[in-house]
């Protein structure tokens, strides 16, 4: 009897999960065969046999994460920013960060339930904890990355049926001195990893109930990948890989179940809005409910404010937009700020200083400039007339939509210009200047006013409206090209003309300060954004902020191909030599074994696949294990594929680590592929010696990676790979080799 | 003997007259008043200078491609006789007398004119009717930006050209495989697919993707030949081989020899010499061969050689060093050693200069017989002209205070403790006692004192170093990067041992006697990289797009406007076709879910024969559709609209398709098929009337008034060029 899924301990009425089972429209003509010749490999029976491993897998795993944790007791490596981002939630300041919350906001809760006050300041790699508690973020993160190997013991035993599969797998993971690392300090990627794992765990899972489906078990591992899918995603955004590998499996479940003709239609409309319940809409509530804790612990100004637009600004305790009163509409001769609404965009700046000779005519210059200042503030005019508006017997009169205005700068009394010289950077844009004495300039002053989406006549709002200025004599729209400027600007933004009308929040802006004293003031609070709006926004801008993480030119970067190979790691600590010194880098043994047994992998699914096309003859056992190699193994390799291939499309700067998650995947695909190339080679065989050879390939495996595994991890030298053959394991841990005995007396 | 002479010798010819009115029609349509305008339009500019060059025999590297589309554009040259003389840099410049406007612009126009008929014959071939297969060539006749995009010396219908023949050849060869496989037509289809795949990539890197999709339709047509139990083993061996052999080794073959006659056709060195490696230049008849031929091959103590950069990254440079030294203290308040700059120099100069020198001797010149620098060796790197040592040290570098300052530093006739000396470590090398060769070894230096490692940090220094390149010793070598790589260009054995007779020596031309050829291999590899890793600085252009634009057509590209009568060619399309190819594609998608769904559940709503049709017909037409479109979503370069044109091929393909399953399948009784038809007969011509309206733009004739123009403006966001009066 194969082993049943996990479900059987929940229910003692018909068993669920079982292989066979799984299988109803097997030819009939195979079941009343005679008995199959006696194994190779003994059978599971016991349940103890199951338990007992997993004990001792997971106490392993425990002991090996947990082992002289508090060291370096100095910041390590991202661990600067993430636990700077916990110290964040914990003081309720706002910031910014390209990663969804979750993750920051776990270790943020993992530091106050251990007493972590948020006063430590994270400021580089290498500073000293001193008295801060820090090892409350550092063991919950270990906590996790713990999980990980009784996981994928779980993972493989549930799609193998195999506990010596799983065992491999689980002792990959342990003396993968990678994931110990990483597992470690205060990062996210443990985090993203638990969820990953459990999501692919409850997957297996729920297939497993696929025999009795809306049973309670079935519902609870259903619903547990949809928390865990959500949690992947709350992360880091590299979780959609895990989501695509579920929504892949679940369109494969429901094609099956389609093809089903005893299944009545309403069953099957059942089946799809269960996932799609538990899937989709669980897993978007989760989420959404994330960053509503997030907004709502993030209450009060700070380092991100200037990230977001003026309107979500207005939300944050001690920003200068909170709580603050200004007239709605534009109106002639209002004081206004101007903010670009593209990322960091910057305000509307102009100073006295003039662009240096050489570069474009030698006027004021108009920059973009990301703090207040007063001379941020511009006067609106109307194009032809150079009146007081504020003059009290003038009546107000409202800046219209398809106006054309002029913009006299407060401070300098120099009109918003532009001709056709080329712009400092972008030099196929034009350039723009303060010119003009006392208001009076030129017809190159003109601007035309528009907002987008707005009929004609319409008066514009403050914080809302979205404005255009279009250049009357060139038709050139102003805009903010994100380069900054040299020395002689003082390192602002560009600020340019551009003559190629596009669409893009570059060339948009909007009115941030608005001063009239002759229009009443309102309150900004009715212009507070709604929640969809701040997660729309937060979304675009953290997206933005992912695209822009370019690597600079000439820098070293990390690429895809690298990371297999174990071709280089990450220095987490330590720079000078009599450092406390940390190198995450993978166990060669491991990871090199892991890449051959992709090829292997790729080898037999070949052979296998080919010889039932051409309808080749197997025994059951045969059968059996093409099954596990090509429906269990596919599904790992999908997973491997889908965290791996990806990375080589992406433009951003990419680092090591970014591989555990496919090389989580790759190690129970390492598990899976020998198991059943040795039982494999064990049926070949005559029982005895196939026997022998399977379980001495299995403890010679085990064995392999335990000899490679380097305990102390943390003393590896800097060396790039060529090099990292010649260390030698410091020890060889007695409870690795206990273990493999264990194993060995098993069979 | 004469026996056959008893038979009457009779030639029965078979013409499908079809065919033949529609290459006609496509000739016509393509080729009339081909040499209007007499001007440079679009792009021509750019592929206009690499005929030229072609003409000039001067070697030349473009990113945009591989070298076999710009060869068939200089191969019209030359049967045109041109002889290269023409500036090639504006738009709308007229073309002087001596450029054969017609036969530049012959070939595009040809491979666009057969791509009607090529058109037809798929559709046939995909076992639809002739009416269908009509409407379609109809269709692509009547499509004004693949007639634009074929009237002008450019590569989209040659692309377009060779990607219709791959499938027509494939499909042919697909369909002899049931009855006759191994025959001479079934190879010849077979290796002819293969061959126009490979043109097709040659032509443009976006033949790749429809050069994927026939591997993928391939490899499931093979799939199944495997499940086939019928076939032997020896045979389904052989039909893989043969597959395996025509299309992928042919085409692996053909690109190589694509380049095989680029470089042969292109021997003298030109524009782009600079970004390829010394080795490579010295290839070239001209340019740095001039110099470095006969140099001597291996490095000695005393050589005077320049060392150039590996990277080649912003610029190509050379080490470099003057009399100036880093100012005492910075911009930023940093304090510098204050000796002698070190940088790395855009330009050939005297000051590029290096001796190598033996750490254990005083003389500078090279001993007789000469003794060779091998890896791993130490050396000292003297300046020539300023005769100083080339040393790092724990003092910070200029713009990147992570790592170690270069300078120069104290005369080599004032004996110190050694403390600059450099390691020489030959990263290409074969065995660990290499010897450092000139062009080929690339050397990396190591610093012996700090372990630094001389480096290109690719920053400019400000006014105080004439704004010449960083050079820095970086102590944690993260790898392997080329930036610290170095190799020799010029080189020669010092002979004076006095200074001023050594400046003389420096300053003169190198000579002696060797060369250095490079094989065909190592140049195409290197080639190739740097095709697909040079990268145009991102450029913003007036008409480029966004993918999505494409499929609603929001965008149009001006291809010329004529300054004075105000005639304009724009890269604009049939209206209707593309809304019609959208429409079909949706009811496509559409109507293959729903049967897909419905056969699940046994219901089968169409004979299994046309079912199997409906599949391979979408798979081909709405697969080619996505494979050529979907992937510029995920493309950073500046796009246009005729990027589009391969893909909207194949969406024009499937409008007869669907509209053919529509009335077979959908149209049950008699009455609605008749309305069905006389609907076609009416949408037909609509199409046929849209591009009679929008063909004085297509063709830059007759010129529209102001008037006419703004009345072709049909969506807002086109931008057509209206004089103001």
């Amino acid at each position: 009897m194969t082993l049943a899924a996990g479900c059987r301990q929940a229910e003692s009425g018909p068993r669920c999960g079982g292989l066979r089972q799984r299988r109803p429209r097997r030819p009939a003509g195979e079941q009343s065969r005679p008995a199959p010749p006696p194994r190779a490999w003994a059978p599971l029976e016991a349940p103890v046999g199951v338990w007992a491993p997993l004990a001792s897998v997971t106490l392993l795993s425990f002991a090996s994460r947990f082992y002289r944790l508090s060291e370096p007791p100095h910041v390590c490596w991202d661990e600067t920013h993430f636990g700077k981002m916990g110290s964040y939630y914990i003081n309720r300041t706002f910031f910014f960060d390209v990663h969804p919350p979750l993750g920051k906001m776990l270790i943020g809760l993992a530091g106050y339930l251990s007493g972590y006050n948020g006063t430590f300041p994270f400021q580089k790699p290498g500073d000293r904890y001193e008295h801060h508690n820090y090892i409350g973020m550092r063991g919950f993160c270990a906590f996790l990355g713990s999980c990980l190997v009784p996981f994928a013991y779980l993972i493989v035993l549930e799609l193998s049926k195999s506990l010596s599969a799983a065992l491999l797998a689980a002792s990959i993971l342990i003396f993968d001195t990678g994931c110990i690392t990483l597992s470690q300090y205060i990062l996210l990627d443990p985090i993203l990893m638990f969820f990953l794992m459990g999501a692919v765990l409850s997957m297996v899972k729920y297939n497993s109930c696929a025999d009795r489906p809306f049973s309670a078990p079935w519902w609870f591992w259903l619903s547990l990948t949809g928390v865990n899918l959500a949690g992947a995603i709350g992360v880091k955004f590299v979780g959609l890989f895990v989501v695509l590998l579920v929504g892949l499996n679940t369109v494969y479940d429901l094609w099956e179940l389609l093809g089903d003709l005893s299944l009545s239609l309403v069953t099957l409309g059942k089946h799809l809005l269960a996932r799609v319940f538990c899937l989709i809409l669980l897993p978007l509530a989760l989420y959404t409910a994330q960053f509503a804790v997030h907004f709502a612990v993030l209450n009060k100004s700070g380092p991100g404010d200037g990230f977001f637009s003026s309107a979500f600004q207005s939300r944050l305790i001690g920003n200068n937009l909170h709580n603050v009163s200004v007239p709605e509409h534009l109106a002639y001769g209002s004081v206004i700020t101007m903010k670009n609404l593209r990322m960091a965009g910057g305000y509307l700046h102009s100073h006295w200083h003039l662009y240096p000779e050489g570069v474009g005519a030698r006027q004021q210059q108009v920059t973009a400039y990301l703090h207040k200042d007063l001379n941020n503030l511009w006067v609106i005019k109307k194009h032809d007339s150079n009146t007081d508006h504020l003059d009290p017997s003038c009546s107000v009169e409202f800046v219209r939509h398809g106006d054309v205005i002029r913009l006299e700068h407060k401070e300098t009394s120099r009109n918003l210009h532009s001709h056709q010289h080329e712009a400092p950077m972008t030099r196929k844009h034009f350039q723009v200047t303060g010119y003009g004495i006392n208001g009076t300039g030129d017809a190159n002053d003109f601007w035309r006013i528009e907002v987008v989406g707005r009929k004609a006549g319409k008066r514009i709002k403050v914080l809302r409206s979205q404005i255009r200025l279009t250049h009357l004599a060139t038709g050139c729209i102003l805009g903010s090209s994100g380069k900054t400027l040299p020395k002689w600007g003082w390192e602002q933004v560009e600020v340019t003309c551009t003559p190629y009308v596009k669409e893009t929040p570059n060339a948009l802006w909007n009115v941030e300060d608005h001063i009239n004293p002759k229009l009443p003031n309102i309150s900004l609070d009715v212009l507070k954004p709604s929640f969809p709006e701040i997660l729309l926004e937060s979304h675009m801008v953290m997206i933005r902020g992912n695209s822009g993480l370019k690597p600079k030119e000439n820098e070293v970067t990390s690429k895809p191909w690298h990371w297999p190979i174990n071709y280089q790691g990450l220095r987490f600590s330590g720079v000078n030599e009599t450092d406390y010194r940390v190198y995450l880098l993978g166990n060669p043994v491991v990871w090199w074994l892991n890449l051959v047994t992709i090829g292997l992998y790729l080898l037999m699914a070949t052979c296998a696949i080919v010889a039932i096309k051409r309808g080749v003859q197997l025994t059951v056992e045969f059968k059996e294990l093409s099954e596990v190699l090509l429906h269990s193994g596919g599904k790992i390799m999908l997973g491997w594929l889908l965290h791996y291939l990806p990375f080589f499309m992406m433009g951003r700067v990419l680092y090591f680590h970014h591989y555990f998650p496919a090389m989580l995947f790759s190690s129970m695909l390492t598990g899976i592929t020998w198991d059943t190339l040795l039982k494999f080679c064990a049926g070949c065989l005559s029982c005895s010696v196939g026997k022998r050879v399977y379980t001495y390939g299995t403890l010679a495996l085990m064995l392999l990676i335990v000899y490679r595994h380097d305990g102390r991890q943390r003393t590896l030298q800097l060396l790039p790979l060529p090099f990292t053959c010649k260390i030698i394991p410091r020890y060889i841990s007695l409870p690795c080799y206990a273990t493999g005995f264990v194993i060995g007396l098993a069979y | 003997m004469l026996g056959f002479l008893k038979q009457p010798v009779v030639v029965a010819a078979e013409i499908n007259v079809n065919l033949v009115a529609l290459t006609v029609m496509g000739l016509v349509n393509r080729l009339w008043a081909l040499s209007y305008p007499r001007a440079v339009v679009f792009d021509e500019v750019y592929y206009g200078q690499f005929v030229s060059l072609y003409m000039k025999r001067i070697f030349f590297v473009d990113d945009s491609g591989p070298p076999f589309g710009h060869m068939l554009l200089a191969f019209g040259g030359y049967l045109g006789g041109f002889d290269g003389n023409f500036l090639w840099n504006r738009i709308g410049a007229e073309y002087s007398m001596n450029v054969p406007v017609w036969s530049l612009r012959l070939l595009p126009a040809l491979t666009g004119a057969l791509c009607v008929p090529l058109a037809y014959q798929i559709l046939v071939e995909l076992h639809f009717s002739h009416c269908a297969a009509f409407g379609a060539a109809l269709l692509i006749l009547f499509e004004n930006s693949l007639i634009t995009q074929s009237r002008l010396m450019l590569l989209e219908s040659v692309l377009i050209f060779f990607i219709l023949l791959a499938i027509l050849s494939y499909l042919k060869f697909y369909n002899l495989q049931k009855c006759s496989p191994f025959t001479a037509g079934w190879w010849f289809w077979l290796l002819l697919t293969g061959v126009a795949c490979s043109c097709a990539v040659g032509v443009k890197y976006m033949g790749l993707f429809t050069y994927m999709l026939l591997l993928a339709i391939a490899g499931v047509h093979s799939w199944h030949l495997i499940g086939d139990q019928t076939l032997s083993n020896v045979s389904v061996l052989c039909h893989l081989l043969a597959r395996g052999i025509a299309l992928v080794v042919v085409p692996v073959a053909m690109y190589l020899s694509f380049f095989y006659v680029h470089l042969t056709l292109l021997y003298r060195s030109g524009p782009h010499d600079q970004i390829m490696t010394s080795a490579f230049q010295a290839s070239l008849e001209g340019g740095l061969a001039r110099i470095t031929q006969g140099q001597p091959l291996e490095v000695a103590y005393g050589s005077q050689i320049t060392l150039r950069n590996v990277l080649g990254k912003p610029v190509p440079c050379w080490l470099h060093s003057h009399k100036n030294t880093y100012p005492i203290r910075y911009e930023n308040g940093r304090g510098s050693s204050h000796q002698q700059q070190v940088t790395c120099y855009p330009f050939k100069d005297v000051n590029n200069w290096w001796i190598v020198k033996d750490p254990g001797m005083q003389q500078l010149v090279v001993s007789n017989p000469p003794r060779p620098v091998r890896h791993g060796h130490i050396v000292q790197l003297v300046h020539g002209i300023t005769t100083r040592y080339l040393n790092t040290h724990d003092v910070a570098a200029p713009l990147s205070p992570h790592s170690q300052e270069i300078s120069c530093y104290v005369d080599y006739n004032i004996s110190m403790p050694a403390q600059n000396l450099w390691r020489v470590e030959i990263v290409n090398r074969e065995s660990d006692t290499d010897v450092w060769k000139t062009i080929l070894s690339e050397v990396r230096f190591v610093h012996v004192n700090t372990s630094a490692v001389l480096k290109l940090s690719g920053a400019s220094l400000p006014e105080w170093g004439y704004r010449q390149l960083e050079i820095i010793g970086e102590k944690l070598s993260k790898g392997y990067h080329q930036s610290m790589l170095w190799n020799v260009e010029e080189h020669r054995y010092g002979k004076s041992q006095e200074q001023k007779e050594r400046e003389v020596e420096l300053h003169s031309p190198t000579q002696a006697d060797i060369s250095k050829n490079l094989s065909f291999m190592a140049r195409f590899t290197e080639l190739q990289w740097k095709i697909l890793t040079l990268k145009n600085e991102d450029t913003e252009h007036k008409y480029s797009s966004s993918p999505l634009d494409w499929i609603t057509m929001d965008t149009n590209i001006a291809y010329w406007f004529h300054p004075i009568s105000g005639a304009q060619i724009h890269l604009i399309g049939n209206v209707l076709t593309w809304a019609s190819a959208n429409v079909a594609t949706l009811v496509y998608v559409c109507l293959f879910l729903w049967y897909l769904l419905r056969r699940r559940r046994k219901i089968c709503d169409i004979p299994e024969d046309a079912w199997r049709l409906w599949v391979s017909a979408g798979g081909l037409c709405v697969g080619g559709w996505a494979v050529n479109y979907l992937p510029f979503f995920m493309m950073e370069k500046t796009l246009f609209l005729y990027h589009y044109l391969p893909a909207l091929t194949f969406q024009i393909l499937l409008i007869p398709v669907v509209l053919q399953h529509l009335t077979d399948h959908l149209c049950r009784s008699q009455l609605p098929k008749n309305a069905f038809s006389a609907l076609m007969v009416a949408w037909f011509s609509s199409v046929y009337l849209v591009y009679r309206t929008f063909s004085p733009l297509t063709y830059g004739e007759p010129t529209l008034s102001a008037a006419e123009l703004r009345a072709l403006r049909w969506k807002d966001s086109w931008d057509i060029l209206i004089r103001k009066h």
